[in-house]
């Protein structure tokens, strides 16, 4: 539809774009300059979170003065930031790879049409819209070991007392059983729209070679929904490692540090402690992370595109 | 992958064989795939059935009963006529609703120029523009937090207002700016032929059209802005509460009312399950932020 835009522009004889009048061409500038009113409003914050984390900016203090890297070798300096970073990396990795396993087999499920997965598309999709804190409250009600559900199955087990989020050795695991409740349908939508979009006839092809369903799926489906699955990957991981919610509303960030990801600690450090300029470089560095995630991810989605066009 | 060619009947004798094991192994994946589904679904929607069904039980009942009890409304008095929870869910309504209505009057242009004109470095504010939501919301909201206290936005509906178009502009602009795109020119050229101005023509003839869309992507965005947590965690207090931040009250304590927590979940969840079954359609239109077209 893009490219029909562009046909109609470039009529036979092409246009000159001098001759368009002024106010036609200052048009769209004036139609977007709201919106990037309204939002670069908000991107000065950015430039100031960068500058202030040359500072020793604190709410105790009423000055503050430039200070260099010190912020920066501090952090780098300290144990708690590599911790912060681990946790960061393990939780978006252990999140993130079950999510996707998980969310492609449910898909994969739930294919057939039958009225069961008809309505089972639409309730599976709750959890999704229920925010991360709330979340916590909900799984809180589920492994009490005083009102929760999960507790005498687990006795049934001969598991006693299992210590869930207060755990050193549980609580990872809890924080992203919750994520994992909450983010699964999402990576379940894009598939499920990606196998919707598949062609028919290459599938038809191989179940009349006598493919075995392993072979068609490694072959067909899954290079056919790379591209999807990338764009559930980039949108999944650039939010879960920075996910806040979930940590803060379970334990906020314990038992001890265990949970302490680097938003945590940045804001541990810039509200807790209110040395607003020594947060800064455990959150820009988290920034950058997302940014190269991100980055890494859309141009493999890109050429994942390309390839399975070429089906 | 190239059609077959027809030589498929070459080994006739085996047919009925493999037919048969066929059929085994399509039982058998039905079975597999009931019972995966099965699981997961318990898994999915247990703990909110459970949730409501604690939000029902008595204190006295609470803890020497799983499923049969006598339902009573006594959580539901405590938080919603008690507490000011409701106040918090109704401040929640006005910050997330307003902040989708400035969306759609700032936005929605914008997705419209993006989808329509072509000019200099077109792409680059839109992924500007995208760039924000991914930003981690942590470290934005360190430095708002000191502009707010310094021009008096902290703990303002105002606020709370502007910041979340960071969570609901990008969302409303890439999800519109496809629906835009899906629009012919010609149904514009053709409106502009008849006598309309450019902004009649946007008025009456493209909003009308992409009204579902855009139905949808605001209410995904209300639903975003509903669930924020960290924004308001830090930029309000007392004058202006979230229910997100205000239901952490009823976290983990010795103390703790299982009823009126499953009471507070249930309220804070309501609006978004009601909204997401109005919009599944555009669900993953919207989440994906139009790259998917689903």
């Amino acid at each position: 539809m893009a490219s029909m835009t562009k046909k109609t522009e470039k009529h036979p004889g092409g246009i000159n774009y001098n001759e368009i009048p002024r106010s036609v061409r200052l048009r769209p500038y004036l139609i977007i300059a709201p919106g990037l009113l309204v939002l670069i409003g908000i991107l000065i914050p950015f430039a100031t979170a960068i500058f202030l984390s040359f500072t020793n900016f604190s709410f105790r203090m009423p000055t503050w003065e430039f200070v260099g890297l010190r912020n920066w070798i501090r952090a780098f300096q300290n144990p708690d930031f590599f911790h912060a970073l681990s946790v960061t990396l393990r939780y978006a990795f252990f999140a993130v790879t079950t999510q996707m396993i998980l969310g492609t087999l449910v898909a994969m499920m739930l294919r057939k049409d039958s009225p069961i997965t008809r309505i089972l598309k639409v309730a599976l999709i709750f959890p999704l819209m229920v925010a991360p804190a709330i979340a916590v409250l909900i799984w809180q009600l589920m492994t009490s070991n005083s009102v929760g559900i999960l507790e005498p199955i687990l006795r049934a087990f001969g598991v006693y007392n299992f210590p869930w989020a207060a755990g050193h050795h549980t609580a990872m695991f809890t924080a992203v059983l919750i994520d994992t409740w909450v983010y699964t349908p999402f990576i379940m939508l894009l598939v499920l729209a990606g196998l919707q979009s598949l062609p028919k006839s290459p599938f038809e092809a191989a179940q009349v070679d006598g493919a075995s369903p392993w072979f068609i799926f490694k072959t067909l489906t899954l290079p056919m929904l790379k591209p999807y699955l990338y764009i559930a990957l980039l949108f999944r991981l650039m939010v879960a490692l920075q996910e806040f919610g979930i940590i803060f509303a379970l334990t906020r960030g314990g038992p001890g540090r265990t949970l302490m990801n680097l938003s945590m600690t940045g804001y541990e450090i810039g509200f807790r402690f209110q040395r607003l300029g020594e947060s800064l470089p455990y959150l820009l560095t988290l920034w950058v992370i997302v940014n190269i995630a991100a980055q890494f991810l859309v141009k493999r989605q890109r050429k994942a595109a390309k390839e399975a066009q070429g089906y | 992958m190239s059609a077959p060619t027809g030589n498929t009947y070459s080994n006739t004798e085996t047919l009925v064989d493999t037919q048969k094991n066929k059929r085994a192994v399509t039982a058998l994946q039905t079975f597999g795939r009931s019972l995966g589904l099965g699981l997961y679904s318990l898994f999915a929607l247990f703990p909110l059935f459970w949730m409501v069904l604690i939000s029902f039980k008595s204190d006295r009942e609470m803890f020497n009963t799983l499923f049969i009890f006598t339902p009573t409304l006594e959580n539901y008095e405590a938080v919603l006529l008690r507490t000011d929870y409701f106040m918090a869910f109704f401040q929640n309504l006005i910050v997330s609703g307003g902040a989708v209505l400035v969306t759609v009057v700032a936005g929605v242009p914008v997705a419209y120029a993006l989808a329509r004109y072509n000019f200099k470095h077109k792409e680059g504010v839109a992924f500007q523009i995208l760039s924000f939501r991914f930003a981690p919301e942590i470290m934005v909201v360190v430095p708002i937090f000191l502009i707010f206290q310094n021009i008096g936005l902290l703990d303002t509906y105002l606020g709370l207002i502007w910041v979340y178009q960071l969570i609901t502009m990008p969302l409303v602009i890439w999800v519109v700016r496809g629906y835009f795109e899906d629009i012919s020119v010609e149904v514009e050229q053709a409106a502009q032929l008849d006598g309309y101005r450019w902004f009649e023509v946007f008025i009456k003839i493209l909003i009308p059209l992409i009204k579902p869309g855009l139905v949808a992507a605001c209410l995904l965005a209300f639903i975003f802005a509903w669930n924020s947590f960290t924004f308001p965690l830090v930029l309000t207090g007392f004058q202006v509460q979230t229910i997100t931040v205000t239901s952490m009250r009823y976290i983990a304590s010795d103390t703790v009312r299982f009823g009126q927590v499953a009471v507070a979940a249930l309220v804070a969840i309501t609006p978004q399950l009601i909204a997401c079954l109005f919009i599944q359609k555009h669900l993953v239109r919207g989440l994906s932020f139009g790259a998917v077209k689903g």
